[in-house]
């Protein structure tokens, strides 16, 4: 019997799970070699036969970088000149295991040594290719495939997030990782509990555990009292989502009646796959930052026509709102962001960025206006202060415009809107009447009313977007827009909890765009409101 | 047994010959039963084409010139795919010309 292993880490998604544990990195150590060549060979080919498959089957349902990534791996286990070293150590009388890792190690220190980011992040996906064939050599691979345990190891790779059967829910506890990441982001749009950053956190025949997501904790071999208390509140949060799902179908309306659009707020194409789009009356807010990941090459025009494409096509008639980069700020991209900024937040971020890297910024709109052909997109940009920056924008999506009907390429002008984030769009709205929506940035125009950074813990209790000051503005801006019809919605993280909706009613507005798993939610809590 | 067909063609793709692109030319590259290596310069190394490790490992970068030699029945059809290739930019633009 274990004793209880308690562990603090950050959180990365909400929810509590109770159950087997799985370490990730323990997969290796626990296959036992034949010591016969002949069969180690086989085991080996047979391996690789398994990882090329389960790839390709991965690959069919996966798309734009994920899809890449994916069709690079099988590429490479494809390839002679990786498998015979490894074929040529086990003919030496090498386990399979250590022959490949021996073969594919040599291989990834050329791809670390490279001076150019690009190839070096490519190291990431030999390690993840690495792994896949050596838990198929341990027998791992089908263990994996065991839904309903919590995954622990240092960081998770997207493939095996995709790959991994989350029916019977799971949870994810990362010693690394980070809330941003492209797995933190996919298991909150999937409901699914997440801790990163928790430290060293050892085996020991550790064969249970339970995860708060919301408190970032993990709590190792738990004991009996331990466990029910758990249980009870999983069971507790169980029984309010089941509630929750039952308003999902249903449109959202106040208990009145009176119909509320709402929309939610997406950041990778990935999420689209588990998300109904009946559930909801379109996509608010379409962060394009997925695509322009630090560290690796800018997304050219194409790339980004596919994604944005995809997005319309998901939401057929629905109307999908798509912010131009808003990188800067907390979300530096090097060789694109500025360097040394002593309040990025107060710097060069969001529109001012990238009216300052035109050659970006239009090859985006350019991306933007030919997927515009596909469905009702809207293009909203972030951090407008002054109508010039609005101007500018609007300017560089004429030529947009322009350049492609000379080139004879199908594309559609979108209606052009902006974020009202910065406290002078919100006290002077008038000033920006031109734009053609209005979304207002609850996280960003409290941040900056209330002076308090989203990214200093120690005025965190200060960035209360329920405060007068940043009511009274949505209000101010829900108003403005009504008189002038022009429509405003809000897309910040307030909009996802309860707790606020009341005041965003009572604020006068009547569209909302919140995070996917809070759909449910969000339907149940505006019933009880009018 | 010195019958190379032989090209070379300027890689304009952004990033040079990184994954996406590797990927495209060793796949189009199997499809030919001829030998096709490639080099970074006249002088060699010349390297196996199909092998997509050897292609990333040349890590061959935007604005350099690839060459390109095939050896075997379809040849001068080999060379002349894997250079269309090339210059059309490894078809990243395709569905920008065929949405027009």
């Amino acid at each position: 019997m274990r004793h209880p292993v308690e562990l603090k880490g950050k959180p990365a998604s909400d929810g509590i799970f109770a159950g087997p544990v799985f370490f990730l990195s323990s997969a290796e150590a626990e296959r036992r070699a034949s010591g016969d060549p002949e069969v180690e060979r086989q085991a080996f080919d047979e391996a690789i036969a398994m990882a090329v498959a389960g790839l390709a089957a991965l690959t069919e349902t996966a798309e734009g970088e994920a899809a890449e990534m994916l069709s690079f791996q099988v590429a490479l286990l494809e390839d002679d000149a990786l498998l015979e070293p490894a074929r040529a150590l086990i003919a030496q009388g090498k386990p399979a295991d250590l022959a490949w890792r021996k073969t594919v190690d040599a291989e990834i220190v050329g791809y670390e040594m490279s001076d150019d980011d690009y190839f070096r992040a490519r190291a990431a996906d030999l390690k993840d290719m690495r792994d896949r064939v050596l838990r198929q050599l341990s027998g791992a691979g089908a263990r994996q495939a065991q839904a309903g345990a919590i995954l622990i190891g240092d960081d998770v790779p997207p493939s095996l997030f995709l790959e991994a059967d989350w029916s019977k829910g799971g949870a994810i506890a990362l010693t690394q990782g980070s809330p941003s990441s492209h797995v933190a982001i996919l298991a909150r749009s999937r409901g699914i509990p997440m801790v990163v950053g928790l430290g060293n956190v050892a085996p020991n025949g550790h064969a249970e555990a339970v995860i708060d997501g919301a408190r970032g904790l993990l709590v190792l071999s738990p004991d009996e009292a331990a466990k029910r208390a758990w249980s009870q509140k999983a069971e507790d949060l169980a029984e309010r989502r089941a509630h929750e799902d039952l308003f999902l179908n249903e449109p959202a309306r106040l208990k009145d009646g009176t119909s509320i659009e709402l929309l939610i707020n997406v950041a990778e194409p990935d999420e689209l796959d588990h998300l109904d789009a009946a559930h909801c009356d379109g996509i608010g807010l379409m962060r394009s930052e997925f695509l322009f990941r630090d560290g690796k090459p800018l997304p050219d025009e194409e790339m980004q026509y596919r994604a944005y494409r995809r997005f319309l096509e998901w939401a057929g008639k629905k109307p999908v709102t798509i912010r131009t980069l808003d990188i800067g700020g907390d979300k530096p991209i090097k060789g694109l962001t500025p360097e040394g900024e002593r309040n990025p937040f107060l710097g060069l971020r969001g529109v001012r960025l990238t009216l300052d890297r035109v050659a970006v910024f239009k090859t985006q709109l350019r991306a933007l206006a030919r997927a515009a052909v596909h469905g009702n997109l809207k293009i909203m940009v972030p951090m407008i202060t002054v109508v010039s920056e609005l101007e500018a924008t609007a300017r560089l999506l004429d030529e947009v415009m322009a350049d492609l009907a000379k080139e004879g390429v199908a594309a559609k002008r979108p209606p052009l809107g902006i974020m009202v984030e910065v406290p002078a769009a919100a006290i002077a709205p008038e000033l920006l009447a031109q734009a053609d929506f209005f979304s207002i940035g609850s996280n960003d125009l409290t941040q900056y009313v209330m002076a308090a950074a989203r990214d200093e813990a120690s005025v965190a209790s200060l960035g209360d977007p329920s405060h007068p000051a940043v009511l009274y503005l949505i209000e101010k801006v829900a108003r403005y827009g009504r008189d002038r019809g022009i429509p405003v919605s809000l897309c910040g993280d307030m909009a996802s909890e309860p707790r606020h909706l009341k005041a965003l009613i009572a604020a006068g507005l009547q569209t909302l765009s919140v995070s996917p798993a809070s759909i449910g939610r969000v339907k149940a809590a505006l019933a009880e409101i009018g | 047994m010195n019958d190379w067909t032989s090209s070379s063609v300027v890689i304009r793709h952004e990033v040079g010959l990184h994954a996406r692109p590797s990927v495209k030319l060793t796949k189009l590259a199997k499809t030919f039963a001829s030998a096709i290596q490639i080099a970074g310069s006249p002088e060699g190394p010349w390297i196996d084409a199909k092998s997509i490790v050897k292609v990333m490992a040349m890590k061959a970068k935007q604005d350099s010139t690839l060459y390109m030699r095939a050896q075997g029945g379809d040849a001068p059809a080999a060379v002349t795919a894997l250079k269309d290739l090339v210059e059309r930019d490894f078809d990243e633009d395709a569905a920008h010309a065929a949405s027009g």
